[in-house]
């Protein structure tokens, strides 16, 4: 071989690797995601949000991307940090449409800045398929943008399911009627009160302490103490992933003598039991999945090796879920067309790991509203007629 | 009255970073807005020796704050003292030590967040509870309030009955006057600067015996800390500690009988009455 | 008007001069939403509402050497009025009543804490915006039971583009005035010497109130106008403390010491800021830091302060070159 021809060889072969990567480039769809990577819901969209969009687009590209009109497609996604503001969400995706021009985009994380960000993503023509967001507004809000999808369920439903577990609990002996109630002042936190209060009063129980607190908040000594002064039979938090756990301590450390514990987002993060151990036996929390379910436990496999973290028990197999429904949508379609795309979600039936789903005028109605820590698993214990629930336990102490 | 124990065992801790905070201000004459981020970051330190090597936060103490003041005096030698001598007037300074801290806490913030990322973190040491006059209270809480006492406590006597104490109290009254007695002013402010530091490390490896903490919250930290040492007279070490638990009792008082909701309405409302009544401090002097 | 055309009398012809490029240049940058209304209308709309933020800031914390850290609270105020009252009151009305409530508060809070100086000065601006959004969220969480507010409006992205440049323009005539009128002199003395211009017999406390009710006002109308770009509005992206520093921040790098300083900082602040957002996403926060600490210790007296040394030295020398 020659000095010319190993030049040659060479310069062929840097010529055909550019030719692929270029050829690979054209066949890419782009993703667009804004969520909080900074701020204070940062910590649960870096347990529910991030991990769930990583693990989908490995296991997209894994089996050769999505499926548009027989042709594989690899996806990519680009990321941008809103810093749980509604203001850099909205400029974030302005960019990720007119800049990076994205093909799709990926629903922010958490109530409020799916909301804050609907408007503008309406404007654009955009699906966008909202897993973790709950709000009692969400027909209206469905029927204003046509092109929102709203996965995880409406406030009076969780709301209401948390009242149900109560009577459920009452009816077998196992709890009084005094409640003690309080919620985190963010949009989550304020509507489940707002639907909470009417359906415990009409259920007949009795508020004795009830308290609203910021998102900020850091110590729950005083909360806690003011409801044990109140001496509760049931204990309810509607409140986001940091006063889970502070609530959740504190209670522990006062030895919170209540028959029924339940706290907001993040309970049904594995990492609420890692701070519990023990304790964390009988609490109850939103959401849940079936963990029992055919797939599930594979699926939970796969989101640890591929992540290196535990998926949680509710939110990040459903933005798993919203993923895997845009992919199911685009294939069908069979191009990138988004006013298309955004038809075929309204009707059409998806195969996905948490079942088969089909969306009633934008939303999904069936789903998963209260979940129990029992035995070391994250367990569905009431839902809108999901399969799998299984019955609620009292709550024996904190040891 | 579970309030006031919970109060003052709030306060405790944060006497601390008030007390860090007040050395810094009061005697370096820098206004670090990323101290709360010191405090966050010895909160991490403090997880990590914990979960990784079992060495309880109390005995981590030992290892992070000596760590801190190092890092603390590094910060002071290499980033704020070429502001200390370049700025002509006490005004100056404090504008660049505000724009200087605040790019500390940028990256403060960044390197935690690219080491431990932005997720909610906590670990269980004590968390068990104790009876104190019939209610109960967290174990961790009463232990990290006694360890904070004993390191206040030890610090007073540093400050008031050793010559190099005496020498850090008069930079804080005067630094042109103390340098007069031969006083190496310089090396004084950073050696409070760091000792501010490691005090603040000191207390994040307590809270975080009993706090939710993230990588975010330094700011809050930031802003107790700065209210407890305006409250009570910047320098003023023992009128930090006594503002500090005061700022507890009044945060608990308000959340318990009143609405959490109010509880910083109330540390603002606390410190406008100070500012307006009593602009010197409450324990301060006056200077006129 | 007397007085009013004594300041015109005053006009010299190189100031009609340099208001007359001005002119041109605010016409031209208005036509911006002709040739784009995405990404470039969207961080122009970001560059100027800053803008406006930062010489408004300007106005009193430039003479004064306060650092005023209330941003956010006022902003914060002018976002909610707008929010509250979009559907029962005409648009520019809002503008009018954000102006009045956010000046007034400033006026207030100045009342209160213009004795103050230096570092009690910012932690009370700094914990007045908190104190707002506390009270607001707790408002809202309890009397009208949601966590944010919906404005629906008309207004387009390139309304609140032309809106605030309208507004830059007022603001920029605003502080010529202040310049060259008796507040204007005043305030330049507080700031050399506040006990000199005591002794002086200026009215320390009321310039001072005053300029800082002009600053809360205008800062107020541009949280009104940016408010229908929200959409939803809640208290922690309406009192942002971010908002705060930033003004701070890019007002003095770009410096103080003249009307269009500020504008120096804003404009590659901004776009900075923006690209390490979309290159090093993971890294914003380590980036800026270091960018802060860079700018401290490389531009101590803004890109102002550096473009005058450049001048001086350049001035400086041709003198000696000059024979004469």
């Amino acid at each position: 071989m020659t000095i010319g021809k190993i030049f040659k060889t060479i310069a062929a072969a840097a010529l055909a690797s550019t030719l692929i990567v270029s050829a690979a480039y054209a066949e890419t769809i782009k993703f667009g995601a804004s969520a909080p990577k900074t701020g204070p819901l940062a910590g649960g969209a870096e347990v529910s949000h991030w991990p769930a969009i990583k693990l989908w687009v490995s296991d997209v590209n894994g089996r050769g991307g999505i499926d548009v009109g027989g042709e594989k497609m690899l996806i990519e996604v680009i990321e941008y940090d809103d810093r749980t503001s509604g203001e850099e969400a909205i400029k974030n995706i302005q960019r990720l449409i007119n800049v990076d021009n994205v093909d799709f985009l990926i629903a922010p994380y958490s109530t409020g800045l799916n909301l804050a960000a609907a408007p503008i993503i309406a404007q654009a023509g955009f699906p966008q398929i909202a897993a973790t967001a709950i709000s009692d507004g969400i027909d209206e809000i469905a029927k204003q943008w046509p092109n929102s999808f709203w996965l995880l369920g409406s406030s009076s439903e969780f709301a209401k399911s948390v009242v149900d577990v109560l009577v459920t609990l009452r009816d077998r002996g196992d709890i009084g009627d005094k409640v003690a109630v309080v919620n985190v002042a963010d949009a989550f936190g304020i509507e489940l009160m707002n639907a909470g209060k009417p359906a415990l009063e009409a259920a007949g129980f009795e508020i004795v302490y009830e308290t609203s607190y910021p998102l900020s908040q850091q110590d729950f000594a005083p909360i806690i103490s003011a409801a044990q002064a109140a001496e509760p039979d049931a204990f309810i938090a509607f409140s986001y992933p940091g006063d889970t756990f502070g609530l959740s301590a504190q209670a522990k450390i006062a030895d919170l003598d209540v028959g029924a514990f339940y706290v907001g987002v993040a309970t049904a993060f594995p990492a609420y039991l890692g701070a519990n151990g023990a304790a964390a036996e009988g609490v109850l929390g939103a959401g849940a999945i079936n963990v029992d379910a055919e797939g599930m436990a594979e699926w939970r496999a796969r989101h640890k090796q591929v992540t290196g973290m535990d998926a949680d028990y509710w939110a990040s197999p459903m933005t798993y879920v919203g993923l895997q429904m845009l992919e199911q949508a685009i294939t069908k379609v069979g191009s990138l067309d988004k006013a298309d795309v955004i038809e075929a979600i309204k009707t059409m039936s998806f195969d996905t790991v948490l079942g088969t789903i089909t969306l009633d005028n934008n939303i999904n109605r069936k789903y998963w509203t209260v979940g129990q820590w029992q035995n070391g698993a994250f367990r569905g214990v009431a839902s809108t007629g999901m399969d799998g629930e299984v019955a609620p336990i009292v709550k024996k102490g904190w040891k | 009255m579970s309030f006031i124990i919970n109060g003052l065992l709030l306060g405790g801790t944060y006497a601390l970073i008030a007390v860090g905070l007040t050395l810094q201000y009061g005697v370096a004459r820098i206004m670090n807005l990323a101290n709360g981020e010191n405090l966050v970051f010895a909160c991490f330190m403090a997880f990590w020796l914990y979960t990784a090597f079992a060495i309880n936060p109390i005995l981590g103490i030992v290892i992070i704050a000596p760590m801190a003041f190092v890092i603390n005096w590094l910060i002071y030698s290499y980033a704020m003292r070429p502001l200390v001598n370049r700025s002509k007037t006490s005004g100056q300074l404090e504008v660049n030590s505000i724009l200087a801290t605040f790019g500390l806490l940028f990256i403060l913030k960044g390197l935690m967040k690219f080491s431990f990322g932005g997720g909610y973190f906590t670990y269980n040491y004590l968390a068990e509870g104790i009876s104190i006059f019939g209610h109960n209270y967290g174990l961790n809480r009463v232990v990290a309030f006694i360890a904070a006492a004993v390191i206040a406590g030890t610090l007073y006597l540093f400050l008031n009955y050793t010559r190099y104490g005496t020498a850090i109290r008069a930079v804080a009254v005067n630094p042109t006057s103390a340098s007069l007695v031969a006083i190496n002013v310089p090396r004084a402010s950073a050696f409070a600067f760091a000792l501010g530091g490691a005090l603040t490390a000191a207390s994040g490896a307590l809270l975080s015996s009993f706090y939710t903490f993230h990588a975010d919250m330094g700011m809050d930290f930031t802003m107790k800390a700065l209210v407890i040492v305006i409250m009570a007279g910047v320098g003023d070490v023992r009128g930090a500690v006594l503002a500090a638990l005061m700022l507890g009792l009044t945060e608990t008082a308000i959340a318990t009988f009143v609405d959490p909701g109010l509880t910083a309405a109330g540390t603002y409302g606390l410190f406008i009455l100070v500012l307006l009544f009593r602009p010197q401090g409450i324990f301060g002097r006056s200077n006129s | 008007m007397s007085r009013l055309n004594k300041i015109f009398s005053q006009i010299s012809k190189q100031e009609k001069r340099i208001a007359l490029y001005c002119a041109i240049a605010f016409a031209i940058i208005a036509t911006l939403p002709l040739f784009d209304q995405g990404f470039y209308l969207s961080i122009s709309v970001n560059i100027v509402m800053y803008i406006v933020l930062c010489t408004a800031w300007s106005l009193f914390s430039g003479p004064t050497h306060y650092i005023s850290l209330a941003t956010a609270a006022f902003y914060g105020i002018g976002t909610y009025v707008v929010a509250i009252g979009i559907k029962d009151i005409p648009y520019p009305v809002l503008l009018v009543m954000a102006a009045i409530v956010s000046g007034g508060i400033a006026g207030i809070v100045g009342l209160a804490t213009l004795r103050l100086s230096g570092v009690y000065f910012v932690v009370f601006t700094l914990g007045l915006s908190e104190l707002i959004r506390q009270i607001v969220t707790w408002v809202q969480t309890n009397f009208s039971g949601s966590s944010g507010l919906y404005v629906f409006t008309d207004i387009r992205e390139m309304h609140v583009f032309w809106q605030l440049l309208g507004l830059a323009v007022i603001v920029y005539i605003v502080g010529w005035l202040i310049n060259r009128s008796r507040l204007g002199f005043a305030m330049q003395i507080i700031g050399n010497d506040e006990t000199v211009a005591k002794h002086l017999g200026i009215n320390t406390a009321i310039s001072k109130i005053l300029l800082f009710m002009i600053s809360g006002a205008i800062i107020g109308v541009v949280g009104a106008i940016m408010a229908p770009r929200f959409s939803y509005v809640t208290p922690p992206s309406a009192f942002n403390p971010i908002i705060s520093f930033q003004v701070v921040i890019m007002a003095l790098l770009g410096g103080t010491k003249r009307l269009w300083g500020p504008l120096l900082g804003v404009i590659p602040f901004t776009i900075l800021f923006d690209q390490v957002g979309v290159y090093f996403p993971d890294q914003t926060s380590i980036v800026i830091g270091v960018a802060f600490m860079a700018i401290v210790y490389l531009l101590p007296n803004g890109v102002l302060g550096l473009i005058e040394t450049i001048k001086q030295k350049f001035t400086s020398s041709t003198k000696k070159e000059d024979p004469t």
